[in-house]
């Protein structure tokens, strides 16, 4: 359910969007005005929100910068210059232009900028999530299309409880039987890390994705060693990705199959394989997009709970070390990419949607 | 007229429901040339669910049966799905209701006029697009090259059951089933419509089973009418004929049809008891 | 007597309140027993309710005592599901921690349901501008990553589980807020509404009284859909170590705990896992019966 990126976005099924008539242009610049502003909004609101964490925050940030047995005159002359004397409103415009400028605070636990902490972790996160989604959409997409064909059967019964799964298995505890089973047990798979522990290091990172970064270097060793480390996180992201899409899948293909034109092809003759997958699945392409977008946002988001059981050094990673340790600039930080990006994905996956359907061209 | 076109005895279409079994059509028979025959009935009489058990449509859990479902000669009963598909289209085919939802909307017309084709004729490119075009023409659109590339949603609800019907008529079948072909459409394309499905079905000679509620319509357009109600056919006759029907149902009917030329303070409405205690 | 109460239940035209609403529920009761996993379902919320209410009589040892000679015991006849690495047996621990487990989704459910509701149905109701600052508001929680925003706010707040509470509770409610303010759009132009409006009821009234009431199925579909993933982010924030703390026995607190035994003694960490997969897929399959029940068109896509 970590991964179960809400469904409200997803359930615009084809068939809302109305033909376009004369002035398309100005109602893609009004279309385009109204998203950017919903954008800037929905920002706003999360640094509202950190904002406000960050003020609910029972540790005093003066006192941890002036330690315990400073004198009153230097805590308060501390607190004017961090700006904590102004009114709430202040602090909060101060906030975002420094979030703006880059500044999200000095990490505690690694003493390092949380900016370029987070700028090292997060292409190890974001390369897992990808791998995971592109296991979610080839197997989850098939199963989907393949249970709504058979509805009722066996296969079809099997898919559905693999859906629900993704609802009820926690992803901690998947990720852990998995590196039990798979890496100890069977040894099939690379353990915890992104590579054995003497390649660490060896490749220079560009990309920061060390699948590119070791086929830029040419060392064809590390690249196969990082896939084999990859496999495990990676297919335990993409299960409850190909949970979710088959689920979607499913749903929107039974939408599909009982529609008219579905019954004009096989009238036509065309083969059931055809009429499955040009007739009932190419109009759900455009809602699929959606949905794999929402699936992508969860699993960055769900990266949270497994890069601690695969030590991955990830963004995951990174918030639990610094929840732990109360490091409080770090977990906001982190909140706050995590945060973008996940609303950027679900954004830009509803654009998307607008752009590629041919009934809103 | 030697073999009938298509010989149907004791249809029966069974939906199970949690209730038991529900059959929808109830023993329908009938026996059709190379005519034009209209079946008529409300909504809910069985009269689309005969057209679809032809092509052996009836989506599951529906079930289809009956003694006897000849095609030229073929029987369908024992047909697969796989010798069915090579019957539909090819063989028989259906114009359906409503263009709107008849249509794959994001496919092209031409894209899916060219498939009909293409799903049972082997062609080269040129050649599709040719008889494409000109199938468009023969359905009376004027710009055949501009059409062919528009969506279904970018033209009429005229245009596009025109593009149904030339989609349908483009394998050359020797069966039409035309399930409420006009219903969806303005009264003012009508009959452009059913000029055009007649024209087409006259020039090829094909059988034309011609499905509606609206009786004044099929017996103006018809050879010959089938009254069904609640899945039984009430009434069989030639269309010219109907004023002499004798089943109080069709009698009901005729009766509630207004005319230009009358003063009725009332409609009568139809009077369901003289035969549903049958 | 049976038959007479049955026939008293299903009655096409009940002569009292009561009897219609006994009717409606028994309807749906009939329904749901139809609909073979909403039956499982059903018998495993039954379970977990039962399990937390007799804890006591169903643990065979005591939950929190610690027997270090009897540490990280494979599962046998004494200790069903094994002990973990302080030789407190796990069944036991897994049968209280359905209590902590119960309370949450219970304690969640309470809070965040209602304040949906109410801020949904008002929003819906009054339109305008009311309408528009909350359900932008609620719009910005939406498209929040939830897991990250609970994270952060227990963060904030300080472990415990009251805090997680809070804390999924503030990331739950949007999405209630939204079914409210639909179903309230659907139903504020009908006819009995102003018809309750003209007999001189109050605003207030017609909301509390009329709305919320027929919100209510839609809502209880949707809640029972939620409580699997109510149920995971507790047990996540239980396993980072920010949800109950030692030594209750909360199960993602427990996975985290043989986290470290998982190659050797795998049943500390996977035993309390099954617990929990079985509880949400409870949950989940009643929802799904649930819904097929009382909201046949929301489909599949909820």
């Amino acid at each position: 359910m970590a991964f179960e990126p809400d469904t409200a976005a997803a359930s615009v099924v084809a068939g809302t969007a109305k033909p376009v008539g004369s002035g398309k242009h100005k109602r893609f610049l009004l279309a385009l005005a109204g998203f950017v502003l919903t954008l800037a909004f929905t920002f706003l609101g999360l640094l509202a929100i950190t904002f406000f964490i960050g003020r609910i925050v029972p540790i005093d940030p003066v006192l941890a910068v002036v330690g315990d047995r400073a004198p009153k005159a230097v805590y308060e002359a501390a607190r004017i210059e961090m700006g904590l004397d102004r009114p709430l409103i202040v602090q909060f415009f101060n906030y975002i232009g420094s979030v703006l400028s880059g500044d999200l605070g000095t990490s505690v636990s690694t003493g390092k900028l949380v900016a370029d902490d987070l700028k090292r972790v997060f292409p190890a996160t974001l390369e897992m999530a990808t791998i995971g989604i592109i296991v979610g959409v080839l197997l989850g997409v098939p199963m989907g299309v393949y249970a709504a064909s058979r509805q009722g059967n066996l296969v079809d019964q099997a898919i559905r409880v693999v859906g629900l799964l993704g609802y009820a298995v926690p992803a901690f505890w998947l990720g852990l039987v998995g590196l039990a089973v798979f890496y100890a047990r069977l040894k099939w798979v690379g353990g915890p890390g992104r590579v054995d522990i003497f390649y660490d290091g060896l490749v220079q990172p560009v990309t920061g994705l060390i699948l590119i970064d070791s086929l830029i270097a040419g060392e064809r060793d590390i690249f196969f060693n990082a896939l084999w480390h990859l496999a495990l996180p990676a297919s335990v992201l993409g299960f409850f990705s190909l949970a979710y899409i088959a689920r979607m899948t499913r749903s929107f293909m039974l939408d599909q199959l009982a529609q008219e034109y579905v019954t004009t092809a096989r009238v036509k003759g065309v083969p059931e394989r055809l009429v499955i997958w040009r007739h009932a699945f190419r109009p759900i392409l455009v809602p699929l997009i959606t949905v794999i977008g929402l699936s992508y946002a969860g699993l960055l988001e769900g990266s949270v709970m497994i890069e601690t059981i695969f030590s991955w050094p990830g963004i995951g990673n990174y918030l639990t070390t610094a929840l732990l340790n109360a490091d409080m600039n770090a977990v906001l930080g982190s909140t706050l990419v995590i945060g973008a990006v996940f609303i950027g994905i679900n954004k830009l996956s509803d654009v998307l949607y607008r752009v590629l359907d041919p009934r809103a061209r | 007229m030697s073999t009938p076109l298509l010989e149907i005895e004791n249809l029966r279409v069974t939906f199970p429901t949690p209730r038991g079994d529900i059959d929808v059509v109830r023993g329908v028979s009938f026996t059709l040339g190379r005519e034009r025959l209209g079946i008529v009935g409300e909504s809910g009489s069985g009269k689309s669910m005969t057209g679809r058990s032809i092509l052996k449509l009836i989506r599951a859990p529906g079930r289809v049966s009956a003694d006897r479902l000849n095609f030229d000669g073929i029987d369908l009963r024992n047909r697969s799905e796989r010798q069915m598909r090579a019957i539909r289209g090819a063989r028989i085919s259906m114009v359906m209701q409503d263009p709107k939802f008849s249509l794959n909307p994001v496919m092209t017309i031409g894209e899916q006029i060219a498939e009909a084709l293409l799903t049972h004729k082997r062609l080269p490119r040129r050649e599709v697009g040719e008889r494409v075009l000109a199938m468009l023409e023969s359905v009376r659109i004027a710009d055949p090259e501009r059409v062919a590339k528009l969506y279904p949603h970018e033209v009429s609800g005229g245009m596009g059951q025109r593009v149904m019907i030339a989609m349908m008529l483009i394998p050359e079948p020797d069966l039409l089933i035309a399930d409420e072909p006009t219903s969806a459409l303005d009264v003012s394309v009508q009959s452009q419509v059913l000029d055009i499905i007649d024209e087409q079905i006259k020039r090829k000679g094909m059988g034309l089973i011609f499905i509606s509620h609206d009786l004044n319509l099929v017996s103006s357009y018809c050879d010959r009418i089938l009254v069904m109600n609640t899945g039984e056919v009430v009434e069989e006759c030639r269309a010219g004929e109907l004023q002499n029907a004798t089943h109080p149902y069709t009698r009901g009917l005729i009766a509630s049809i207004p005319r230009l030329n009358e003063t009725r303070d009332e409609l009568p409405v139809l009077d369901r008891s003289a035969w549903a205690s049958k | 007597m049976a038959t007479s109460l049955r026939a008293w239940l299903v009655d096409d035209s009940p002569s009292s309140r009561l009897q219609a609403r006994l009717g409606r529920a028994w309807r749906i009761a009939g329904a749901l027993s139809r609909n073979p996993l909403a039956v499982v379902g059903t018998v495993i919320i039954l379970a977990l309710v039962l399990t937390a209410i007799f804890a006591p009589l169903l643990a065979t040892h005591d939950p929190l005592k610690q027997d270090l000679t009897q540490r990280l015991l494979a599962p046998s006849a004494a200790n069903w599901m094994g002990t973990d690495e302080l030789g407190r047996d796990i069944w036991s621990r897994v049968v209280y921690g359905a209590r902590i487990t119960l309370v949450i989704v219970t304690m969640v459910a309470v809070l965040a349901a209602p304040a949906g509701l109410i801020i949904g149905a008002l929003a819906g109701y009054f339109g305008g501008w009311p309408d528009r600052i909350l359900m932008g508001i609620t719009d910005i929680f939406l498209s929040l990553p939830k897991l990250i925003l609970a994270l952060a706010l227990v963060a904030a707040l300080g472990p415990g589980i009251e805090n997680a509470v809070i804390a999924i509770a503030i990331t739950t409610w949007p999405g209630y807020a939204r079914i409210a303010r639909a179903e309230t759009l659907t139903f504020k132009n009908s006819e009995f509404i102003a018809a309750i409006r003209l007999q001189g009821a109050s605003s207030l009234r017609v909301v509390l009284g009329h709305v919320l009431p027929l919100c209510t199925s839609s809502m209880i579909v949707r809640v029972t859909l939620d409580m699997a993933g109510i149920i995971l982010t507790a047990a996540g924030l239980g396993f980072i170590g920010l949800g109950a703390q030692p030594p209750l026995p909360e199960w993602g607190a427990m996975i985290a705990r043989g986290r470290s035994f998982i190659l050797d003694q795998w049943w500390v960490a996977t035993m309390p896992g099954f617990a929990i997969i079985v509880v949400s897929l409870g949950f989940c399959f009643l929802g799904d019966g649930l819904r097929d029940v009382l909201d046949p068109k929301s489909g599949e896509q909820h």
